[in-house]
């Protein structure tokens, strides 16, 4: 076939690279929140909170890899322009992953006495990654704007995408765990579930108010009525999920699983909602897919081996979860 | 105004390439132990299944334990890694990015995510799986990390000996997928970089079991793993020199400047000696303090004692500054001498003789580490030969330097290194207190089983609590 003529390349990829996000933010998004909630009073808490994510967060992180790396493969032009502009973020997330990620393994390993070092060298790296990683994403809703309204609005943003992970990491234990600990996630998924209701609230705002496009998108016309469910969707997601956790736990567990389903629910309203304001643009307001889209032969190259690999991927994703499937217990060698 | 602005990205420059060498050299200290040590894995735990000789399983769980430590740093740094090219080298995407992109892409969707996947049932998974199921993890994840190391050295040699690509308008664009993959120095670049890893393993292993055995530990398995290494290195060893041989032969018809610099010859001519040693002088473009061996290098290169080499003087302002790729250079062959010395000798007397004389030990634990310096080296020879380029003859390194102001790379820079130097120093120290750990742990029960040898091992390490009731 004629790949050149092929132009819905460019829209499978920034499918493909959303999608990755999307799956990012959900999982390592998880894994960096219980890292954040590490609680410094009790050793035996953060054992439990840090077995619960041992066998997943490698492959939680490749999806970062994944939708950087669909960025850079599919929307080079783009890729320049973002990561020059979130030089020093960048640099800043990425030793916060680095701490992070090592501390993991060193802590079971390093003499006993550095042990709460390495503990804390991991809650540090997963709170710079969470914080840093909402301050780079006001940066982009913002076009990188040097002002002040664009850097505060992005303090507020990454103090809202770490309530964001928190509540779900604190899902996740709810899920995972039994006995005092659940008690406490429920806890702190109460308390950061309302965190993130302020955050999306505000971050919704000021987004309607920065730009006319936006607005217009959300407000002008029959949009209106995409708009209504979608509050009222999230209105009772919170208040649901607020109501269960008050009663944490249930008979028999009852719906352990139900604030991390709500969690995944949310985010995932959160970024099709991000994805609608700025469709078609890549960097938002000055450069759209279709500018940014590398040569479609190599795209053409690459989605080959998308499309048999992904299902695979995915395949042994589940098979994963399904082997460590159930209530945390301690991970042996 | 304008000169400012050239100095500053001159800094730019030079600070990124300082970034991105230091960064690369820390990723690769550890995909090198981990490619092979997890095929190496795989061997001790098919030699405890075949054999049920519990000493093999003490090996695999030693081994296993710096396995997972070592990639959790690989897997961090390697995320690293991903965004530089980005970060601060956005002409490289833009010039080659329809090559580069295409082969990256591949590596994270049929290696990262293999490896990361069925990583997790490697380790922690052999009490919730069968062992079957959890033989084939160990099989999948070692595939991973060679295929993850073929995706890249595939686009690492691209750069160096680019094929298969049309220029349109100053980008690259694919004629031939088959031939981009299959470049002319990757099948040479990819043996002798598994080669490497296995041997980095393997005295990674020796040293660190010739220092338990110093130590007292006398139980089987430390010996095991002592001749399992020194014979592992003692076969790969003759094999790294020969494939060495044949891509120094591959890269004289590629890159003849970058040879000229790793023989140290300025002037074109035949019957050119093979320099020991020499302090090479770009300014007065000779080298002073020469020991040489006369006509060897020719007869290397060019299989005739008066073969004739391009000197570095055909290639004034296109060759690789000469000092570094020089002495790199015989930083590596010298240690794959003594490497072929200590493997040869150690299997004689370990293996053989059966015995364990404590100056040999010694050097072992004085190479432990050995694999590392070699395949740095080896890779500063690479790297720093192929200057000014970054894709030979296609992409200058310059061109392709961020614009990001020279301040914020500083202050990433020193982040970095702070970071790396630290891990580094944690990550040797780890090691040896997990050795110490194991003398002191082992010592007085000779019999257990598989099950009650881990849960010893883990009781002395991390408070146990067993989340579920
Ligand atoms: C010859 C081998 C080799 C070389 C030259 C490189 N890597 Fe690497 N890399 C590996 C061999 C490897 C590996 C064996 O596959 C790793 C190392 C440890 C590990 O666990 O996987 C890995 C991990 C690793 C990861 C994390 C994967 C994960 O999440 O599981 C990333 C993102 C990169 N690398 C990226 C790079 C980039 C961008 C490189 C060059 C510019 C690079 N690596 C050079
Ligand atoms: C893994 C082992 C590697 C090591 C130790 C290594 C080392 C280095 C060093 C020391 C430089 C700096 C040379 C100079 O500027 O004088 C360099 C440059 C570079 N290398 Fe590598 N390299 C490795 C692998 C790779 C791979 C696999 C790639 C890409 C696929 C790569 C891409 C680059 C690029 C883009 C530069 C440009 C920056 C520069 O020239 O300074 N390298 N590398
Ligand atoms: C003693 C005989 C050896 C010879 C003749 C030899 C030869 C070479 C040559 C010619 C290169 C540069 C190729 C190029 O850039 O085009 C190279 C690179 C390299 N060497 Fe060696 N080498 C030897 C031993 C070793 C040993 C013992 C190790 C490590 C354990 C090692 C690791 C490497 C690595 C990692 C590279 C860079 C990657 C590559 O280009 O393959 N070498 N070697």
């Amino acid at each position: 076939m004629n790949v050149t003529s092929v132009d819905w390349l460019p829209m499978v990829f920034v499918g493909l690279m959303g999608l990755s996000f999307l799956i990012y933010a959900i999982l390592d998004g998880y894994d960096l929140g219980v890292g954040v909630l590490l609680p410094l009073d009790n050793q035996q808490q953060r054992d439990s909170m840090i077995y619960s994510i041992g066998p997943f967060w490698d492959a939680n992180e490749t999806w970062l890899v994944m939708a950087i790396g669909l960025l850079l493969i599919a929307f080079p032009k783009a890729h320049s322009v973002i990561f020059q502009a979130l030089y020093l973020p960048t640099a800043l997330m990425l030793a916060g992953l680095i701490l992070r990620g090592v501390s993991f393994d060193f802590r079971t390993k390093a003499p006993s006495i550095d042990k709460k070092k390495w503990d804390y060298a991991f809650k540090f790296g997963s709170l710079l990654a969470t914080l840093t990683q909402g301050y780079m994403l006001g940066r982009y809703i913002t076009s990188f704007e040097d002002s002040w309204l664009s850097i505060g609005f992005s303090a507020l943003s990454a103090i809202c995408v770490t309530a964001g992970y928190c509540f779900i990491g604190a899902a996740w234990l709810v899920m995972k765990t039994e006995g005092e600990l659940q008690r406490r996630a429920a806890k702190w998924a109460k308390l950061t579930n309302v965190l993130m209701a302020v955050g999306i609230l505000a971050v919704c705002l000021t987004n309607l108010l920065i730009d006319q496009q936006i607005m217009d998108k959300w407000l002008g016309g029959m949009q209106v009525l995409i708009l209504i469910p979608i509050t009222l969707l999230l209105g009772f997601t919170f208040i649901t999920v607020h109501l269960y956790l008050d009663k944490v736990p249930m008979e028999n567990d009852l719906g352990c699983w139900f604030p991390f389903l709500a969690a995944i629910i949310l985010f995932i309203m959160c970024f099709c909602g991000l994805a609608y304001s700025f469709y078609p643009y890549i960097v938002p307001f000055k450069m759209t897919i279709f500018d940014a889209a590398s040569a479609r032969e190599s795209l053409w190259f690459i989605f080959v081996g998308a499309a048999v690999v992904l299902p695979m991927i995915i395949g042994y994703t589940i098979f994963s979860y399904k082997v460590f499937w159930g209530k945390t217990t301690k991970l042996n060698y | 105004m304008l000169d400012a602005a050239a100095i500053a990205n001159d800094t730019s420059f030079m600070l990124s390439r300082i970034q991105f060498a230091t960064n690369i050299s820390f990723h690769i200290l550890f995909p090198t132990i981990n490619i092979a040590l997890c095929w190496i894995l795989l061997f001790f735990k098919v030699r405890f299944n075949q054999t049920q000789d519990e000493s093999w399983l003490r090996v695999y769980r030693f081994w296993v334990r710096i396995f997972a430590l070592t990639f959790a740093i690989g897997v961090v740094s390697g995320i690293t890694m991903s965004f530089q090219f980005g970060t601060n080298w956005p002409g490289y995407m833009e010039t080659v990015g329809n090559i580069a992109g295409p082969l990256l892409g591949y590596e994270v969707m049929t290696a990262f995510f293999l490896e990361a996947s069925f990583l997790s049932i490697m380790l922690f998974g052999m009490d919730r799986v069968s062992n079957r199921v959890h033989t084939i993890a160990t099989v999948l994840v070692s595939f991973g990390t060679t295929l993850s190391a073929f995706w890249i050295l595939s686009l690492d040699s691209w750069m160096q000996t680019p094929a298969g690509f049309e220029m349109i308008n100053g980008v690259a664009h694919v004629t031939s997928w088959v031939e981009v993959i299959f470049n002319p120095s990757m099948p040479y670049r990819l043996m002798h970089m598994l080669l490497a890893s296995g041997l980095t393993s393997a005295f990674l292993i020796a040293g660190i079991s010739a220092y338990r055995l110093l130590k007292g530990d006398n139980k089987k398995s430390v010996k095991q793993a002592l001749n399992f290494a020194v014979v592992l290195a003692a076969l790969l060893i003759p094999l790294q020199i020969f494939v060495g041989d044949l891509h120094g032969l591959n890269t004289f018809k590629h890159q003849p400047a970058k040879v000229a610099a790793m023989e140290g010859v300025w002037e074109t001519d035949s019957g050119i000696p093979l320099l020991l040693f020499a302090l090479p002088d770009e300014e007065k473009r000779e080298n002073s303090f020469e020991v040489k061996v006369p006509n060897v290098a020719s007869l290397i290169l060019t299989h005739d004692a008066n073969g004739e080499i391009q000197g570095l003087n055909d290639f004034v302002d296109e060759h690789p500054p000469v000092a570094p790729v020089f002495f790199s250079f015989r930083i590596m062959i010298g240690i794959g001498v003594l490497m072929l010395l200590f493997s040869w000798l150690a299997t004689y007397q370990f293996v053989i003789k059966k015995c364990y004389p404590t100056w040999l030990l010694k050097t072992g634990i004085a190479m432990t580490f050995s694999g590392w310096l070699a395949t740095l080296a080896g890779w500063y020879v690479t790297e720093i030969g192929r200057q000014p380029y970054l894709v030979t003859g296609i992409l200058r390194t310059k061109d392709a330097v961020t614009t990001t102001p020279p301040e914020d790379i500083a202050l990433s820079l020193t982040l970095y290194a702070v970071i790396y130097g630290f891990l580094l120093i944690a990550y040797i120290r780890t090691l040896f207190v997990m050795a110490n750990r194991a003398v002191i742990l082992e010592e007085s029960n000779t019999s257990l089983t598989g099950k009650e040898l881990f849960s010893e091992v883990n009781e002395q390490v991390t408070t146990n609590e067993g989340v579920a009731k």
